[in-house]
């Protein structure tokens, strides 16, 4: 076994690293099929400007070059681990992603993490009765998360929540200028992150629950789970030790591919609640034509996408013995 | 007899000295130290250094850390600020300034006149996105003393004494920005000026935090302990954030212009439109000039008579704007002139007008297919395309908007000049030859510069009246040479001056002497204060 798993793990980096060329690569040249640059935006936000100031920001960008000499001045620097300077934020693209990247995690581990649990339980309950009246019930509001605006969802929540109960901050990660203890900084940043976690997770936690519902019924109408209850095995067992670790295995699919695309998929959220994530940041980019922020920001998600399957190609081993890793 | 005229004197020192109290008591009652200002700064800028951009939020955020030479009353007249007087030449060819002594950068160094010189020379001639066409004629900045900067001029440059406020041209430390490329310098992000707010942290994607400068030279002030920019880019957050109290002041048009009055009608928010006129926004349509439609006056004169401005206004704009006569704003009192050709709201006569161009409707009674680009970084821009849209095609006109980003917008207009109708709003600026000179005159078409002579409109008599304006420096002559444009400017019509926007800050009514000055919510703030 052991020998086998670093065989697979070398060859599945050795395609890794042609992977992420390629994508850095098509990354590039998509980006720059994009009319207009950074110059044109920061001279436009100037309101004003006369041609040697924009010649003069181009040449300091380097965007003053054909695109291949561009392109590989990109390809050489990300060779040497360097993901270049941000333009507009004058600052290293990777100190940015770094800065974003604990809020971005922590939204998302909160969010997914609920989302997954809860998604669990209500859909292995719907499972159990369906058709029932809890069935139903639990089936119509997650079509309603699921079917709900997000942005309307978290300004809705704001509305309530904060204006009208005056209970959370409406934004931002923590109290701005409070000189807090370690302790009372995590209850601010908690008290931060609880409306956008839950906005976020009620979408998710929608999918889930369906998946998990679907999923419970086509394993519990299995032969095995019969011949299960035909031993004798008490209800409990079968559900969580037979048909429970059988139907997962989609759900961990669903949540390897969220885990993914969380890192820039939050980015509604980001915005509404002014959580400081890696989604707003890549969308501004996008209207900013930040090409090097953008671009770090795609190769540092395609890298976690990467891993992640990984993770999950491996996880689903320890899951169902019957999968092997080729 | 004596002892009376003692008495009387002595009465007069008490009454005096009673006077004097009374002052020190109310000046007291003006400014309330203390407290903590959360201002809305959207969207986020790329760093706070006007003296390198000149993009609104920067303008925002640098004034708050430097100071310029001068500042403006809500009249434009200079006040002082580092420079305590001036003096021009007659010729306008020589401006001197005597500077304020004991002025002092947040990191301790003194301000002198060699910083003055360095700033304009080294900076905002080489490098502010409009500093090569506004100092044009500066030749050198003379320091006889240390207090003491003399601004010499090859020719006239009146405007001048109008850009000098600290968001247009903040005086920089020389010994933090010399010998390097000012462009990459570390103070850009992290400003070290003399202005009443030092610099104390930056957290991207989240707030800017500002703390009191308690050595500033305006003892007693600034009142304020913190102030706190904040970035929140959303517009319905930031309209949550005032209502409930947790944002204090956030403009131009901090919220959908359509929440506006609902704000304005909470108790404690209030609606404020001064301190816009150095920015005098207006709404312009533009013809690009290239097109051969557009070669035909009659044409361009008709699409002015298909536009109702005030429905406009009312409809699109809340009322956050009015119908305009010229392309100088009636905000500008020293330039602007209400005699010129007017083009009222007259759909027959535009009809009348496409006829005799030989535009006549066609079987699906459309007289002609036109593009129309609004500027797309603007929700009410857009609106507006909308409006003019619905407005063309009552006469006959099919104008179909485009969708694209503004870098895409960008390009478009002004660097591929693909385009017919261009929809966008821009400053008249505190003076005509910096902010309106540059989109009539032939020289300023420049490809690839946003907001240049982008119609590529070209006439050598607007040129001549245009070059005349920049170097006369007799108020009376000059003020006619504007007159002559503007009347020039209406009949040509290479831009038809839609309306006169007036930007709205919304405020926390705790928030105190915002507006007092002429630059609003661009000022210093030294002299703002919250109320407990």
């Amino acid at each position: 076994m052991r020998p086998r798993l670093g065989r697979f793990l070398v060859w599945r980096l050795a395609q890794a690293v042609v992977t992420v060329a390629c994508i850095a690569t098509l990354n590039f040249l998509l980006l720059h099929l994009a009319p207009g640059d950074v110059v044109d935006v920061l001279a436009g936000e100037a309101g004003a400007a006369d041609a040697r100031y924009v010649a003069d920001l181009r040449e300091k960008f380097g965007l003053d070059q054909p695109i291949a000499v561009q392109l590989g001045r990109y390809l050489w620097s990300l060779g040497r681990l360097d993901l270049g300077h941000s333009f507009r934020h004058e600052m290293p693209v990777f100190q940015l992603i770094l800065q974003r990247l604990s809020p971005t995690l922590l939204l998302m581990v909160a969010s997914l993490g609920t989302a997954f649990v809860g998604g669990l339980v209500l859909g292995v309950t719907a499972s159990r009765r369906a058709r029932s009246l809890a069935d139903n019930v639990i089936s119509v509001l997650a079509l309603l998360a699921y079917a709900t605006p997000l942005f309307w969802l978290g300004l809705m929540l704001i509305v309530l929540v904060t204006l009208k109960l005056g209970l959370l901050p409406a934004g931002g990660m923590y109290t701005i200028g409070a000189n807090q203890n370690p302790v009372a900084y995590a209850l601010d940043v908690l008290r931060h992150l609880i409306l956008p976690a839950t906005t976020l997770a009620l979408f998710y936690m929608a999918t889930y629950t369906r998946l998990m519902r679907a999923s419970m019924l086509e394993v519990l109408g299995s032969d095995y789970v019969r011949t299960a209850h035909a031993k004798g095995l008490s209800a409990r067992r079968v559900l969580y030790g037979h048909a429970l670790r059988n139907a997962i295995l989609p759900m961990v699919t669903v949540l390897g591919v969220q885990v993914g695309s969380l890192l820039g998929g939050a980015v509604v959220v980001e915005v509404v609640f002014a959580w400081p994530g890696l989604g707003r940041l890549a969308f501004e980019a996008i209207f900013q034509r930040d090409i090097n922020l953008l671009l770090g920001i795609l190769l540092f998600s395609s890298c976690l996408v990467i891993v992640v399957n990984l993770a999950v190609d491996l996880l689903y081993t320890r899951l169902d013995p019957r999968i092997a890793l080729e | 007899m004596r002892s009376l005229k003692s008495v009387c004197t002595t009465l007069a020192m008490v009454l005096m000295a009673a006077a004097a109290l009374i002052a020190i008591g109310s000046a007291g009652a003006q400014g309330r130290r203390g407290g903590t200002l959360n201002f809305i700064l959207k969207p986020e800028p790329p760093h706070l250094q006007g003296a390198l951009s000149t993009a609104d939020p920067i303008w925002q955020a640098t004034s708050k850390f430097h100071n310029g030479l001068l500042n403006y009353d809500p009249n434009l007249n200079p006040v002082p600020e580092l420079a305590e007087s001036w003096q021009v030449s007659p010729d306008n060819r020589t401006m001197t300034f005597k500077l304020r002594r004991g002025v002092k950068f947040h990191d301790g160094h003194d301000f002198t006149s060699a910083d003055v010189k360095f700033t304009m020379e080294e900076v905002i001639k080489k490098y502010h996105p409009r500093g090569r066409t506004v100092f044009a004629k500066l030749e050198e900045v003379q320091t006889p003393d240390p207090y003491t900067a003399t601004f010499k001029f090859s020719a006239p440059s009146p405007y001048v004494m109008f850009v000098l406020n600290a968001s247009e041209t903040p005086m920089l430390p020389k010994h933090v920005y010399g010998g390097s490329d000012p462009r990459n310098n570390p103070a850009n992000s992290a400003p070290i000026g003399t202005g009443p707010f030092r610099f104390m942290k930056w957290e991207k994607g989240q707030f800017i935090l500002a703390e009191r400068n308690e050595k500033y030279w305006d003892a007693g002030k600034p009142y304020l302990d913190k102030l706190i920019f904040r970035i929140v880019p959303d517009a319905s957050a930031r309209a949550v954030g005032l209502e409930s109290g947790d944002l204090d002041v956030g403009g131009p048009w901090p919220v959908p212009i359509a929440d506006q009055a609902r704000l304005g009608g909470l108790a404690h928010l209030a609606l404020e439109t001064r301190g816009y006129t150095m920015v005098s926004a207006m709404l312009y349509l533009e013809f690009n000039m290239r097109d051969p439609i557009f070669k035909d006056l009659k044409v361009r004169r008709a699409l002015a008579h298909a536009i109702n401005p005030a429905q406009f206004a009312a409809v699109v704009w809340f009322g956050s704007a009015a119908p305009a006569t010229g392309p100088i704003s009636d905000k500008l009192t020293r330039f602007y002139s209400p005699s010129v050709p007017r083009y009222e709201y007259a759909p027959k006569k535009a009809e009348a007008l496409l006829d005799e161009a030989g535009f006549k409707r066609g079987a699906d009674g459309v007289r002609m297919r036109l593009s129309l680009d609004a500027a797309p970084y603007d929700e009410n821009y857009l609106r507006s395309g909308e409006f003019v849209r619905e407005q063309l095609r009552q006469v006959g006109i099919d104008a179909s908007m485009r969708s694209q980003d503004a870098p895409t917008y960008f390009r478009r207009i002004w660097t591929a000049n693909e385009f017919q109708l261009n929809l966008y709003g821009i400053s008249n600026t505190p003076d005509p030859t910096i902010g309106v000179q540059r989109l009539y005159w032939s020289k300023n078409i420049i490809s690839g510069a946003p907001f240049t002579n982008g119609s590529g409109y070209a006439n050598p008599q607007m040129d001549r009246i245009l070059e005349a304006a920049q170097v006369e420096s007799d108020p009376q002559k000059r003020k006619k040479l504007w007159d002559e444009f503007q009347q020039f400017a209406m009949t040509e019509l290479p831009i038809i001056p839609l309306l006169r926007l007036d930007m709205v800050t919304i405020m926390n009514k705790r928030v105190k002497n915002l507006a007092a000055g002429g630059l609003g919510i661009y000022d210093t703030f030294a002299d703002v204060y919250v109320e407990r």
